[in-house]
């Protein structure tokens, strides 16, 4: 039985300038297999629902910077829920405090990533998170 | 993982009638399976209504995406649908991949017209991946007018996309080297048009010269090989950034794709694609029986004696397959 790649979009959702992190991000799981399809900067809820949806990713992966997260997470769950994408793991990667954390882990989101978050964490959890079916077609 | 079997039903009522999340699902079966939904996709290219299959090629950063959003974005505007298949390269080493032509065709975003779904290329080496054609084959049965096929950034052998689309659109930026360069064998040779992009930096008027005289020598290898009415691949100067040049591009696919119809050159094409891709999956399903014949261990065994007793490669294949039957040529 042969294991296709885990497909994972990243996106940076808001008006942040800055991606570095994101790109660090995608080039660690790109190393660890994955294939990593990247939006680029300042992608709406909408755009990112629809990219998830047109690109068939198995997770999604946020980074927000802004401390806008809990006006842009919802409403992303919110779109991709939407779009029949419940099913899909959202995680998340950023500086956010920890009552917004419990709150967004509450709310549809299946990690957060802090700073310091060292990437053979993140690509377990999201490995866990993508869990794969014993029935993959090779 | 979702899992590519029979188990995620497919409605192609669904497909057809601009269901995105099933369309969405069933190329991921087409990508990730080989054999499970080859009926489908028969069903599929039976229920294919008249669509344009537009490949695009060229070095990497030659401005690839930002071309095809230019040209994405015209289309809509007089109406056709597009979708869009961008394949990037997968890792030698561990299979993973970067997938980032999204980030060029952002302007395309919230356009229920457009479709875009990113490839990698899994090993295959041809600029294309394994699946590409299966996966164009359901965008057009899903009904859109024009499906472009971005390649992964070519060199000069990555040529597969000339099998795949009977348009193909090569593009250059400045600075790519002398005429010599533009006479050698491979990607230039498949262009049905040229592109020098990024025609807003210096040296690109220099650029369309050295592939004016590479034509001038006499190019269309392709057509004079098959005796056929011969094209001439026209030049195009654009600037994707700066949306210059767009309209002469659309204008010469256009009169590139009638000419290929009037000459009955895509009823040719297509029995050559169909040929081509009977040879592909025969040499792709006989080498997994034959692979699955050999146990692991087989492998191991043969591949370690080779080392160590230092015998030829092509000896140990022959040892291999010394007790495997095949069918005499009658």
């Amino acid at each position: 039985m042969k294991q296709f790649p885990i497909r994972i979009l990243i996106a940076k959702p808001g008006l942040d300038g800055h991606d570095r992190g994101a790109k660090v991000i995608a080039r660690g799981l790109r190393d660890a297999g994955m294939e990593v399809i990247y939006t680029g900067l300042r992608q709406s809820p909408q755009m990112i629902a629809e990219a998830a949806l047109q690109e068939d990713v198995n997770i999604v992966g946020l980074s927000i910077l802004s401390g806008s997260h809990m006006t842009l997470v919802p409403a992303i769950r919110a779109e991709m829920d939407a779009m029949d994408l419940a099913s899909v793991p959202l995680v998340l990667g950023g500086i956010l405090p920890d009552e917004d954390q419990r709150a967004l882990l509450d709310g549809g989101v299946s990690a957060v990533f802090g700073p310091g978050a060292g990437l053979g964490e993140i690509v377990s959890t999201i490995e866990q998170l993508c869990a794969r079916p014993a029935d993959q077609t090779t | 993982m979702r899992a590519a079997s029979r188990s995620d039903n497919v409605n192609f009522e669904d497909i057809r009638a601009g269901d995105r999340r099933a369309l969405s699902r069933f190329l991921t079966l087409v990508e990730n399976s080989r054999d499970v939904v080859a009926e489908e996709l028969a069903e599929l290219s039976r229920r294919a209504d008249d669509h344009q299959i537009i490949g695009v090629t060229g070095p990497p950063g030659s401005g690839k995406s930002t071309l095809i959003a230019a040209l994405t974005k015209l289309y809509r505007e007089v109406g056709r649908t597009v979708a869009i298949v961008a394949v990037d390269p997968s890792s030698p080493f561990t299979g993973g991949a970067l997938l980032g032509d999204r980030i060029r065709l952002k302007a395309l975003a919230g356009d229920k017209g457009v479709f875009i779904r990113s490839m990698a290329s899994r090993g295959s080496l041809g600029g294309l991946a394994w699946r590409t054609q299966d996966v164009v084959r359901v965008l057009a049965a899903a009904g859109f007018n024009i499906v472009i096929v971005e390649t992964v950034g070519a060199g000069q052998t990555e040529v597969d996309i000339a099998g795949l689309s009977p348009t193909t659109v090569v593009v250059q930026a400045p600075g790519a080297g002398d005429d010599v360069q533009a006479n050698k064998a491979g990607l230039l040779e498949i262009a049905d048009i040229l592109v020098v992009n990024k025609s807003d930096l210096p040296g690109a008027e220099r650029a369309k010269n050295a592939l004016k005289a590479m034509l001038d020598l006499g190019h269309p290898t392709k057509a004079k090989a098959q005796d056929q009415p011969i094209w001439v691949p026209p030049i195009v100067l654009t600037s994707a950034i700066e949306e210059r040049g767009i309209n002469d591009l659309a204008e010469c696919i256009a009169s590139q794709f009638s000419y290929m119809q009037k000459h009955g050159l895509l009823v040719a094409f297509q029995e050559a694609q169909l040929r081509a891709e009977f040879m592909h999956r025969l040499r792709e399903t006989l080498q997994r029986r034959l692979f699955d014949t050999f146990t692991a261990e087989e492998f191991a065994g043969i591949i370690r004696r080779m080392v160590q007793e230092r015998i030829e490669p092509q000896r140990a294949v022959d040892q291999l397959l010394q007790n495997v039957e095949f069918r005499r040529r009658k």
